[in-house]
C-alpha cells in the first residue's frame, strides 16, 4: 500500500465526486437483485398452485377426495390476520429508517418477527396436528399438495425470520441511516411477498375446497 | 504522483495462488473456469455419445448392454443440456457482459463466484453416479412413472433430480447476476438502444431462466417427494398424474431450448457486423425479436407432448404459437443475411462458423416447422428424425456460434490470436462431419428407427443410415479436437492480438488483451451504438475525464447508471475475493449428499453449514455497500 501513501489523492472530477455512494431503491443494484428473486419465487409458488388445480381436475368431482373434509376456516382465517396484520410494523419500520428514525426500526422490525413467529407457532402447533390427525402427506394427492403448499409457504416464513433477525442485529448495531438502509427495504419486499403470496395459498387451499 | 493505472492496480489486483483460485471474484477469471468447466462437462458428455454410436454403428451389435447404453444416453442428454450449453453461454456472458458494457465486474461478485462453485458442485454430484454404476438412466426429461420409485428403485434418479436442484441454485444467482448487471452497470450514455445485442441475449436468455426455472424445481422436488416419503404427484393409484410431470418439465423445457440459441443468436449478431464491415442491419428488429423468442417460448411446450393424448383445442393453440415462432426467428434470419449481403464479408473462421450456423439453423429450423403441425409430429415422435431435428437446432444452433466465438474471443482472454488455417480445418471438419452424422438420421428416422433403444435387426435399412451416422460423429471429434489443439499451441506460441485483431465495434475491444484486473482505466461515456467506429478516441487509450471517461480511482469502485438511459447514479464500492462461496457450496453439497443417502443428520448438517456460511458471507467488513 506505500504506493498509497505516498500519491496525493485521487484525482476525482467534480462529475466523480457529485455521485453518491450509497443509494436505495430502484438506484441500487441490491434492490432490482431482490426484485428478481421476488419474481422466480413468484413463478415457484405459481407452478405449485398450478399443480394442485390440474391434480384436482385431473381427479373428478369429489375435492377433497375420499371423505377429507374441506378445511375449516376458523384458525386459517385468524393466522391470516396475524401474518398480513405483521406486515404493518414492517413498513413502519422502512419508513423509520427512511427518515433516520433507529428506534422506530428496531420497534417495527421486531413486532413484525412476533406476528410472524405467531403465524408460524400456529401453523405447526395448532393447525398441522389437527389436519394430520384426518389426513397426511402420503394419503393421497390431494394430502401431498396440501402440505407441500402450505409447508412450501412456511418454510418462507421461517427465512423471512432469520432475515429479520439478521436485519435487527444489524439494526441495534447502528448498521442504518437515511441514506443508507438497501436491507431494510430489501428485507421489507421480501416479507410484503411473502404475506402476499398467502393470499393465493388461502384462496386456493383454503377457500376453494370450500366453495 | 501514482497514475491512475497504478492506483487501480493495487486496488483491483488479486494476489495469485491456491487461495485466490477458490476465493477470486473477478468476472473474467469466473468466466474462463465457466469455459473450461463447461467443456470439460461437453467433452464427457462427447465421449458418451461416441459410445451410443459406436453401439449402433451396425445391427444387433453388444459393446455395451441396453442399461449401460440408457445411463450413457441419458448422461449425454443431461450433460450438454445442463453442464455444457449454459455454462459455457454463461462463461462468455460472464467474460464479456462486463466488458461490452463497459463495467468493471458484475453486479455481485460474490454470487458470481457461488454461481460458479455451486455449478461445479452440482456436475461434479450428478458425475459420482457413476461410481456406484447408477447414473441416471430415464433419458434428460425423465418421465414418471418410469422414474417413480417402482420402476427405477436405484439412486439413479435421485442423484438426478437432486442434482439439478441444486444445479438450479447456480443458474438462478448467475441470470439474477446478469439482469441486475445489464440493468444497473452499463457505462454512462450506454442507453438501451445502445446495448450490444449480445448483451440483449444474455438479457433474454436470463430472463427467461428466471421465469422458466421454477418450473423444473417443483418438478424435481414433488418428483423426490413421492420417491422419497412416498407423496402421490405423480401416482394415479392415489390421485396423482405423471402427466404433470410432463407440462411442467415442458414448460421448462422448451423456453430452456431457446434459453440456449438466444445468447449464442447474440454471438452470431456479434460476429457478423465485424466481418461484413459494417453495422447490423435492423439492429431494433432484431433485439424485439430476441425477445419474442425468448417470450413465445412460454406458449409452445405442448408441442413436445402432441403425442400424449391432449384435447384438440390445446393442440390447436399450441400448434398455431409454434408456427409463430417463425416469424421472429425468420426476422433475426434476414437481418443477418441482410448485413452479409449489404456488406463486404470477411471469411475469417469465426465467420465461417457463423455461416455454417445459418445452414444448420435453417435445416433445423424447416425440420422444426414440420413438428408444428400435430399430424407429421405423432408420426414422428421418439424416432431418429426428433433426434436429427433437435441436433440440427441445438449443435447447428448453439455449438457452432460458441466455437465460432471461442476463434472470435480468446484472443482478447489470452492475448494470442489462434491459426487461421487450422481454424478452418476445423471448422470444414466439423461442418462435414456434423451433416453426415446427423442428416441420416431424418432418414433412419422416417424409416421408423426409434431414438433410445440399445440395438437394432439388420434387414430394416437403417444400417447404412447409422454406419454413416457413426463415421460422422468420429468426424465431427476429430474437428472438435483440432480446435482445442488450436487453442492449446496459440496460448504456446501463438501470434500477439493487439487490443483490436478485428476491426470490431465493441467495448471489450477498447481495452488490452487480455483485459487488466480493472477492465477499463477509465469507464468511458458511451455516444453511439458501435462506440469504437464511431468514437475515435476510445482506439488511442483510456477515454480521457475530459471526453467523459471516469477514473473512480479512489477504491475498488465502478459505477452504477440508471436503467434506460445509462445516466450515472452512484459510485459502488465492490467487494474483495471471499472464501464464502466455495464454502457454503461444500455445504449445500454435504446437505445434498444427506438427502441423498437418506442420512437426515447429515443434511441437518449441511444446512447449518449453509446458514453459517451466509452469515460469513454477509459479516460487515467495511467494504462494501453492505447497508
Amino acid at each position: 500500500m506505500s504506493l498509497l501513501e505516498t500519491s496525493a489523492p485521487p484525482q476525482a472530477t467534480s462529475r466523480e465526486s457529485a455521485l453518491p455512494r450509497h443509494v436505495a431503491g430502484p438506484r441500487s443494484t441490491g434492490w432490482w437483485g431482490m426484485v428478481m428473486l421476488i419474481t422466480t419465487e413468484t413463478m415457484l409458488f405459481s407452478a405449485l398452485i398450478a399443480s394442485y388445480f390440474y391434480l384436482r381436475y385431473q381427479l373428478g368431482p369429489e375435492w377433497p377426495p375420499e371423505g377429507i373434509e374441506p378445511p375449516t376456516l376458523e384458525l386459517p382465517l385468524i393466522m391470516t390476520a396475524i401474518l398480513w396484520s405483521s406486515s404493518i410494523p414492517v413498513h413502519f419500520a422502512e419508513r423509520a429508517i427512511m427518515k433516520g428514525n433507529q428506534r422506530r426500526l428496531r420497534l417495527g422490525l421486531a413486532l413484525g418477527f412476533v406476528l410472524g413467529a405467531t403465524f408460524l407457532a400456529l401453523q405447526l402447533g395448532l393447525e398441522y396436528p389437527e389436519t394430520l390427525a384426518e389426513f397426511t402427506p402420503t394419503t393421497n394427492s390431494y394430502g401431498s399438495l396440501f402440505y407441500t403448499i402450505t409447508g412450501f409457504h412456511g418454510i418462507h416464513v421461517l427465512v423471512g425470520l432469520m432475515f429479520s433477525l439478521w436485519t435487527q442485529v444489524r439494526a441495534w448495531k447502528g448498521a442504518f441511516d437515511a441514506e443508507r438502509h438497501v436491507t431494510v427495504q430489501i428485507f421489507t419486499m421480501y416479507w410484503h411477498f411473502v404475506d402476499v403470496v398467502w393470499l393465493f395459498v388461502l384462496a386456493s387451499i383454503y377457500f376453494y375446497p370450500n366453495a | 504522483m501514482a497514475t491512475i493505472a497504478e492506483r487501480l492496480e493495487v486496488f483491483w489486483e488479486e494476489k495469485p495462488g491456491l487461495a485466490t483460485f477458490f476465493e477470486t471474484v473477478d468476472h473474467k477469471k469466473l468466466g474462463f473456469k465457466y469455459l473450461y468447466t463447461g467443456l470439460i462437462f461437453f467433452v464427457l458428455g462427447g465421449l458418451q455419445s461416441l459410445v451410443l454410436r459406436a453401439q449402433l454403428t451396425s445391427a444387433n451389435l453388444e459393446l455395451v448392454d441396453p442399461e449401460t447404453y440408457n445411463q450413457m444416453f441419458s448422461m449425454h442428454g443431461t450433460t450438454m443440456m445442463f453442464l455444457f450449453a449454459i455454462p459455457v453461454l454463461s462463461g462468455f456472458g460472464n467474460y464479456f457482459v462486463p466488458l461490452m458494457i463497459g463495467a468493471r465486474d458484475m453486479a455481485f461478485p460474490r454470487l458470481n463466484a457461488f454461481g460458479y462453485w455451486v455449478f461445479l458442485g452440482a456436475g461434479l454430484f450428478m458425475y459420482s453416479s457413476f461410481l456406484g454404476g447408477s447414473a441416471p438412466n430415464d433419458g434428460w426429461f425423465n418421465y414418471p412413472p418410469l422414474a417413480g420409485l417402482e420402476f427405477s428403485p436405484g439412486l439413479n434418479i435421485d442423484f438426478y433430480s437432486l442434482g439439478l436442484i441444486f444445479l438450479g441454485i447456480s443458474t438462478t444467482a448467475g441470470a439474477i447476476n446478469f439482469i441486475v448487471t445489464i440493468f444497473k452497470m452499463r457505462a454512462p450514455g450506454m442507453s438501451i438502444n445502445r446495448m450490444p445485442i449480445f448483451v440483449w441475449g444474455e438479457l433474454a436468455m436470463a430472463l427467461a431462466t428466471v421465469f422458466a426455472l421454477p418450473s423444473l424445481t417443483i418438478a424435481l422436488v414433488m418428483l423426490e417427494l413421492d420417491r422419497k416419503f412416498g407423496f402421490h404427484f405423480f401416482d394415479t393409484e392415489r390421485g396423482g398424474d405423471p402427466i404433470l410431470w410432463q407440462h411442467l418439465f415442458w414448460i421448462f423445457g422448451h423456453p430452456w431450448v431457446y434459453i440456449i440459441v438466444l445468447p449464442a443468436f447474440g454471438i452470431v449478431s456479434t460476429i457478423i457486423p465485424t466481418f461484413s464491415r459494417r453495422r447490423m442491419i435492423g439492429y431494433i428488429y432484431v433485439v424485439l425479436a430476441e425477445m419474442a423468442v425468448a417470450l413465445l417460448g412460454f406458449g409452445v411446450w405442448v408441442h413436445h407432448m402432441f403425442s400424449v393424448g391432449i384435447p384438440q383445442i390445446s393442440l390447436s393453440f399450441i400448434s398455431a404459437a409454434s408456427f409463430m415462432i417463425t416469424i421472429p426467428s425468420g426476422t433475426q434470419f434476414f437481418a443477418w443475411m441482410a448485413t452479409i449481403v449489404a456488406g463486404k464479408p470477411v471469411l475469417k473462421t469465426p465467420m465461417l462458423f457463423v455461416l455454417g450456423f445459418i445452414f444448420l439453423l435453417a435445416i433445423g429450423g424447416f425440420s422444426g416447422v414440420m413438428f408444428a403441425s400435430v399430424p407429421f409430429d405423432q408420426q414422428t415422435t421418439d424416432t431418429y428424425f426428433v433426434v436429427a431435428h433437435l441436433h440440427y437446432v441445438v449443435v447447428g444452433g448453439a455449438v457452432f456460434p460458441m466455437f465460432g466465438a471461442l476463434y472470435y474471443w480468446l484472443p482478447k482472454m489470452t492475448g494470442k490470436l489462434l491459426n487461421e488455417r487450422m481454424g478452418r480445418l476445423s471448422f470444414w471438419i466439423m461442418f462435414i462431419g456434423f451433416n453426415l452424422a446427423f442428416f441420416p438420421m431424418h432418414i433412419s428416422g422416417l424409416l421408423g428407427q426409434p431414438r433410445r433403444t440399445y440395438t437394432y435387426e439388420a434387414g430394416l435399412g437403417w444400417d447404412i443410415w447409422n454406419l454413416l451416422s457413426t463415421v460422422g460423429a468420429g468426424m465431427l471429434t476429430f474437428g472438435i479436437l483440432l480446435t482445442f489443439v488450436n487453442w492449446w499451441r496459440s496460448v504456446k506460441k501463438g501470434e500477439p492480438a493487439g487490443d483490436d485483431p478485428w476491426g470490431s465495434e465493441t467495448l471489450e475491444w477498447a481495452t488490452t488483451s487480455p483485459p487488466p484486473e480493472y477492465n477499463f482505466e477509465t469507464v468511458p461515456t458511451v455516444r453511439s451504438l458501435q462506440p469504437l467506429w464511431d468514437q475515435p478516441e476510445l482506439r488511442e487509450g483510456p477515454q480521457s475525464q475530459e471526453e467523459g471517461g471516469y477514473a473512480l480511482a479512489g477504491g475498488h469502485e465502478t459505477l452504477a447508471t440508471s436503467l434506460l438511459d445509462a445516466q450515472p447514479q452512484a459510485v459502488l464500492e465492490m467487494p474483495h475475493e471471499s472464501p464464502w462461496p466455495v464454502l457454503l457450496t461444500t455445504a449445500l453439497a454435504v446437505m445434498f449428499y444427506g438427502f441423498l443417502f437418506d442420512a437426515y443428520a447429515l443434511a441437518g448438517l449441511g444446512a447449518l453449514g449453509s446458514a453459517g456460511g451466509l452469515i460469513g458471507w454477509f459479516w460487515p467488513r467495511g467494504e462494501t455497500q453492505e447497508t
